[in-house]
């Protein structure tokens, strides 16, 4: 079982990796939204779930189910919350009339 | 009872039920004396949020779309991973082969909850950001070409009207 969150974990902090490096890398704010928004909401799912596997690792117990199920209940928030807070992001830069970088215009 | 404090007492005993599992998880003790601050806290809760959390009256539906909705996250969560090599490989591209468009187009989905949930799977998937919704009209900000063509098949609007029992 810890093999399997080594793995997962270790995925989740790729997808977090290239997550920042799409984040530097992308010419303005709306592009670099698809690589904070999507890179992190399944960089942490891989992380925390991940977690939550590791910590039922060392003996099966109710304490440490409970701390499994908070950990995914943060997984489940992040799910949430992740897209709409990118939205809100997006729609903020649309309203102050931000333009998007387009391959014709060049760059920002 | 006049019907209206009908509809707020079924509203209120369907969020303190919704609320009772976490309370549970988070508390972690199951002895009587918690049990019961529990079931206080909760009813206490969501009698303030009765016009806030949960806004409608009919629950008929609600087991068939939780179902649903649980039916829909596989896919869902298979698309997030498809977003995720996506944008990786775009963004570890040397050459950064983007081409960034807003696209607009118009939904079919008539309740709220169908529209959000539909906005922030698109925001979750391949290349495309939901920036703006007014009405039915959507505004989403896709990273290349191919990330809107496939939005505008329709695909994901059809499986989220499912869901709903809109389509």
């Amino acid at each position: 079982m810890s093999t399997v969150a080594i793995f997962l974990m270790i995925a989740g902090v790729f997808f977090f990796t290239t997550a920042t490096i799409g984040l530097l890398r992308f010419p303005d704010c709306y592009t670099r939204m698809h690589a904070a928004g999507k890179g992190d909401t399944l960089g942490a799912l891989l992380l925390l779930l991940g977690l939550a596997l590791y910590n039922l690792n060392d003996g099966f117990s109710l304490a440490a189910l409970l701390v499994s199920l908070k950990i995914l209940s943060i997984a489940v928030f992040i799910f949430v919350a992740n897209p709409t807070a990118s939205h809100a992001i997006a729609k903020a830069a649309i309203d102050a009339g931000v333009r998007p970088w387009t391959r014709k215009g060049g760059k920002p | 009872m006049p019907v209206y404090a009908k509809d707020e007492m079924i509203r209120v005993l369907v969020t303190s039920l919704a609320l009772f599992p976490v309370w549970l998880v988070w508390s972690g003790m199951f002895d009587a004396f918690h049990l019961t601050l529990g079931v206080i806290a909760c009813a206490v809760v969501a009698w303030l949020s009765r016009d806030l959390l949960i806004t409608r009256t009919d629950f008929s539906r609600l087991p068939r779309e939780m179902v649903r909705f649980f039916l829909y996250l596989p896919w869902l969560l298979y698309q997030v991973v498809l977003a995720n090599v996506h944008v990786a490989s775009l963004a570890l591209h040397p050459r950064l082969p983007i081409d960034p468009q807003l696209v607009k187009f118009r939904s079919g989905l008539k309740t709220d909850l169908s529209k959000v949930v539909f906005a922030n799977s698109i925001t979750l998937t391949p290349g495309t950001i939901t920036a703006d919704i007014v009405d039915g009209e959507y505004t989403v900000h896709a990273l290349s070409k191919k990330a809107a063509d496939d939005l505008l098949t329709g695909d994901m609007e059809k499986r989220v009207a499912r869901i709903f029992g809109e389509d």
